[in-house]
């Protein structure tokens, strides 16, 4: 047997077997340091399970040899080489007949699963017989091929809704949702959810015990037979809601192939709207890539070269505005700790209750974890935490006075290394660095509202900022699992600078005589994921008043908005602004009929102004544009990013 | 008698004392001294890492973390490698835990320590009786259902009558008194009346009131915010309203119909916590601290647990002898308000000869205290008296007088159930 292995020649999976005959099959990709499905690893496991065939062992059990995760999924990079629906055939075909003889071994098959379990690695863990999850945070099982524009192939279509039945299973597949292990263990998609420490004893133990493979009740089995249209309307329905088949074909593919092809996609022929060849040259597929790769650009501008360099512990956040608070709680959540302060403990206390509130949903009823992330927050009314912190974030109303004063405090008492941040979106980053005896230090880290959901934070460079704060602003802001976008200080940035006039022609619009609702209508059908209207009401009024004065300079606003905003109606926060909120939902009148170009009209300033951002030099280069205004503002994904919505569709601003 | 080694306190916090409202209040002890101490480590300029331990004084730490100290430092993010324990002296479990600092600061085992007391009496709990207990166990024991139903036939609905944790806490178990019935017996000592406590106590909340509308606890208090964003920045106990008429009107509740000691003359049930930082004159230089003072002496007693509030008679006449000093050569007090009751009895003690030349080994009687020294922003009577954190209050307040008041020295001590006295020399830098 030895000899076998050897003459295997493996490059990335080792094989042993052990006193009971097991045979544990671990995946080490060579020369990379997360485990991906490429061509070469997926030969050679098709290799592996020919010597197995041929010396059969008493079980196999696949796990990772890496330190950190089981299977990432498929080699992106090779995928978007392949050149056109025929090559992504051979491929596709490769990996289910692959996957299909390991379901059919004649020896109990079993996948230890620790840490990222994605795509291709969860539809090969599917293939065995047993799945075992261990319990730690990393481990996350999802089937994210639909946001990348793509269908699980690879045998996920197959074997999902039959292990943990039709709804759950097209719920996985159409979010991409990740389930970490316990989640897991209670819906059957694993059948033991261990610790660490018994992971290797209770892998031997299942795949040794005869247990029957996991089997779904009988009104999940009626519903993945005869009463699959249910699952498949509902299922069809709820992706409506959220994407058109015209922008993201990919989803409805899912439902169909599920439904109609028993879950293999090569039994689509070619040209159907559910096939590779047609998803593929739809073109949404390249596009989703494209912004799968600009957010790994993104997060690579944050990863040092000398990780020992910037590690921030202690961040001290100044103003516990709905902002500066959540803000707080967001650095809490990723293990630092942070002192918050404002004028009283009276304004920091709903900081806390919030914070408190977010913790406890984050960490699901887990009580001990969310008090011990509750205990990094630190109410902090007399400023004590500046003394000590490594960041220092400053998030109060936009005063330039009051901001001046509180710099020249701050900078008084900071230690010399602490790095000084402002998070304003409308003042002179520039104007506020004055107050400081050493107004290089300063860069502007700019949060979007709400902190939580929003991936993008742009971090300012001020004329006079020194570019190592910029690069340790940005390793911050990446250490916080946020995407960080370097911009140069002007108006609005880049976000603020090309939703600005955005809102103006959707208000606009209004002006004239189109309803609020269908103005938002017709950017949702392009995929925007609000209309700009419910988004200046979600925003609130007053601010987008105040961010639209800051960027153009100018008074002027639409006759509605000031009327608007001096009777008091905000938007959400007040009950009513274009829309009347009833308990967190704009009531909107049912739209019947989208004008001719209504909206081009809208999306048109957008893509002006990002343009004229690039021209003038807020970001470096298209690429960082697209980047920034998708992460930043949700701009539909499936066109790749205005500047690349430009260049396929010729230019249309 | 070893030269004692001058101990430094760098800083100090407590949180606001939250008086118990017959229900568990909106902390538990682990919460409160967490939050406390965070802010208090935040503003140093050492992290919590490089503390050499952490002790914490608790008279009833919850049964799910009877080694609170260790608990509360992992929770103030002082990590894996900081010791931390737990000391328990009942009421002066929270200067136990400063005079254990100082204990191993002087040996040279620890060079910098968190220590305090917390304590919220609200969260004590109720606890099934012994008979119930029995029961339960006989239950548990039968098997099958003729012998269950036997033992469920046993069953009185007496056993249900739960035992009030803090009652039995605040019993002494050799002289089977509750605390405030040795404050009756000092009182039949010193013929001291239900007027002379209630004026005393009165004044107490007075002085509360006062030192609140003036300021003075602002320097020592950390604000508690709970988890639904209610904050709590005060001390909630002090009543403004106070006076003769109105503690008249209270009953007698120790020694019921004929006694004298009331609520309204007895410190309050309460929530709270109280940190120092201590430190050795070699951390103070390594970590450029500015102290602001030290503990220069410090001394326990024992004596009959029928007469527990006279304690810091016993704990301070020795530091008073030992240093050379007489009652108003200090320039403030602080004697923990356990009672009013056993305050006014401590100042009788020393000036009754007989008391000092029987208890005391004195020739004479020591003199009168003058009471313009003593507890000048009042204490546990309007505060409340959150057990273990009291002993480190009152250290930690007093230094904030005399840094006030440019004074010089000062004396703490607390009566502790079980018949002790603790008590501390302080010096404000």
């Amino acid at each position: 047997m030895t000899n076998s292995i050897e003459e295997l020649n493996l490059q990335n999976w080792h094989l042993e077997r052990d006193a009971q005959q097991i045979a544990w099959l671990s995946l080490d990709c060579a020369n990379s340091s997360t485990n991906t499905l490429s061509s070469a690893v997926i030969i050679e496991l098709a290799r592996v399970i020919n010597a197995l065939e041929k010396n059969r062992p008493s079980a196999l059990i696949i796990h990772s040899g890496k330190d950190a995760g089981f299977i990432a999924g498929a080699d992106i990079e090779e995928f978007t080489k392949l050149s056109d629906g025929s090559a992504v055939r051979v491929l596709v075909q490769r990996c289910w007949d692959l996957f299909n003889r390991i379901a059919g071994l004649p020896f109990p098959t079993l996948a230890l699963i620790r840490g990222h379990c994605m795509g291709g690695g969860l539809e090969l863990a599917l293939a065995c017989r047993y799945r075992i999850a261990v319990d730690e945070p990393a481990t996350r099982m999802a089937l994210p091929e639909v946001m990348l524009g793509i269908v699980p192939g690879w045998g996920g279509m197959l074997r999902l809704p039959r292990l943990i039945g039709p709804a759950a299973a097209l719920d996985m597949m159409l979010t991409g949702k990740q389930i970490d292990a316990k989640r897991g263990k209670k819906m059957g998609l694993v059948d033991e959810c261990v610790p660490p420490r018994v992971m290797k004893n209770a892998a031997r133990m299942l795949v040794l015990s005869g247990q029957a493979a996991h089997k779904l009740s009988l009104m999940q089995t009626l519903l993945c037979g005869p009463l699959k249209a249910i699952v498949a309307n509902a299922a069809r329905k709820q992706v409506a809601g959220k994407a058109s088949p015209e922008h993201y074909p990919a989803p409805y593919a899912v439902i169909d192939t599920w439904k109609n092809f028993g879950g293999n996609s090569l039994a689509v022929p070619a040209g159907h709207p559910s096939s590779f060849e047609y998803i593929l040259q739809q073109g949404t597929a390249a596009n989703l890539v494209r912004v799968f790769f600009l957010q790994q650009r993104l997060k690579a501008l944050g990863k040092s070269e000398n990780p020992s360099d910037f590690a921030p512990r202690h961040v001290h956040v100044i103003g516990a505005g709905t902002m500066g608070g959540d803000i707080a709680a967001w650095c809490v959540l990723r293990g630092m700790t942070v002192s918050l302060q404002d004028q009283t403990t009276e304004r920091i206390a709903p900081a806390i209750g919030r914070a408190a509130e977010a913790f406890s949903k984050k960490f699901r009823g887990d009580r001990k974890a969310a008090r011990f992330a509750l205990d990094r927050l630190i109410a902090d009314p007399r400023g004590d935490g500046v003394r000590q912190a490594d960041v220092i974030i400053e998030a109060i109303f936009e005063n330039l006075d009051a901001k001046h004063a509180l710099f020249q405090d701050i900078e008084s008492r900071a230690r010399p290394d602490a790095l000084l941040a402002s998070n304003t979106s409308s003042l002179k980053l520039e104007d506020i660095a004055q107050a400081l005896k050493r107004p290089d230090r300063l860069v502007g880290i700019h949060f979007f509202n709400p902190v939580a959901m929003m991936p993008l934070v742009e971090v300012v460079a001020g004329q006079s900022s020194d570019p190592a704060q910029v690069q340790r602003a940005i390793s911050f802001v990446h250490k916080l699992d946020k995407l960080p976008l370097p911009v140069k200080s002007a108006p609005g940035f880049l976000v603020n600078a090309v939703l600005g006039p955005y809102l103006l022609e959707a208000m606009r619009c209004v002006e004239e005589g189109i309803s609020a609702a269908t103005v938002d209508a017709a950017a949702s059908r392009f995929g925007m994921p609000m209309g700009p209207i419910e988004l200046a009401d979600t925003v609130g009024l007053d601010i987008a008043m105040a961010a639209g004065k800051a960027l153009t300079g100018s008074d002027d606003a639409p006759p509605q908005l000031l009327a608007l905003v001096s009777a008091g109606k905000l938007g959400k926060k007040s009950g009513a602004g274009y829309y009347t909120w009833l308990e967190g939902k704009a009531i909107k009148a049912r739209v019947y009929d989208i004008p001719e170009g209504l909206t081009q009209r809208l999306i048109k300033p957008l893509l002006t102004a990002t343009q004229r951002c690039i021209a003038v030099g807020v970001v470096d280069d298209p690429d960082l544009a697209d980047a920034g205004i998708i992460f930043g503002t949700g701009f539909s994904p499936w066109t790749g990013g205005p500047m690349n919505y430009m260049a396929q569709k010729g230019n249309p601003a | 008698m070893m030269a004692f080694k001058p101990v430094y306190i760098v800083d100090g916090a407590r949180s606001p004392f939250l008086k118990a409202k017959n229900a568990p209040g909106p902390f538990s002890a682990s919460d409160i001294a967490t939050i406390t101490g965070r802010a208090l480590l935040a503003r140093q300029p050492f992290s919590p890492e490089q503390l050499d331990e952490v002790i914490l004084g608790c008279a009833s730490p919850s049964p799910d973390e009877v080694n609170i100290g260790r608990v509360v430092s992992l929770r103030m993010g002082c990590g894996n490698k900081v010791p931390g324990w737990t000391v328990m002296r009942n009421c002066a479990s929270g200067m136990q835990a400063l005079d254990s600092a100082i204990t191993n600061i002087q040996a040279g085992r620890s060079q910098l320590v968190l220590a305090g007391g917390v304590d919220a009496l609200s969260r004590a709990p109720l606890l099934f009786s012994d008979a119930m207990v029995r029961w339960l166990s006989r239950w548990y024991a039968a098997k099958g259902l003729g012998q269950r139903l036997g033992v469920l036939m046993q069953f009185k609905l007496g056993y249900l009558a739960p035992v009030i944790g803090i009652v039995k806490g605040l019993t002494d178990p050799v002289a089977g008194l509750m605390m405030g019935q040795t404050a009756e017996n000092i009182a039949w000592r010193f013929g001291i009346t239900r007027e002379t406590m209630d004026a005393f106590s009165v004044r107490s909340h007075q002085r509360v009131a006062a030192a609140q509308d003036a300021g003075y606890f602002d320097e020592e208090i950390v604000p508690l915010i709970n988890e639904k964003g209610t904050p709590y920045s005060a001390d909630d106990g002090v009543r403004r309203d106070s006076s003769m008429p109105n503690l008249a009107k209270l009953k007698p509740f120790f020694d019921r119909k004929y006694g004298a000691i009331t609520p309204g003359n007895s410190s309050q049930i309460t929530d709270g916590a109280t940190w120092l930082v201590l430190a050795s004159e070699e951390a103070i230089n390594a970590h450029g601290l500015k102290p602001i003072g030290k503990i220069v002496d410090s001394q326990w007693a024992g004596l009959a647990p029928e007469q527990m509030g006279l304690g810091p008679v016993h704990a301070v006449t020795p530091i008073l002898q030992r240093n050379n000093l007489g009652l108003n050569d200090l320039d403030a007090w602080e004697i923990n308000e356990a009672f009013a009751a056993q305050v006014i009895g401590c100042l009788s003690a020393w000036k009754d000869e007989t008391y000092c030349r029987e208890q005391l080994d004195l020739n004479g009687a020591l003199g009168a205290l003058e009471e313009s020294r003593l507890n000048v922003d009042g204490g546990a009577v309007a505060l409340g008296h959150p057990v273990g954190a009291s002993g480190a209050r009152i250290v930690l307040h007093l230094l904030h007088i005399l840094r006030r008041t440019n004074g010089k020295r000062g004396i703490a001590s607390i009566c502790i159930g079980g018949g002790q006295g603790g008590a501390m020399l302080v010096e404000a830098l």
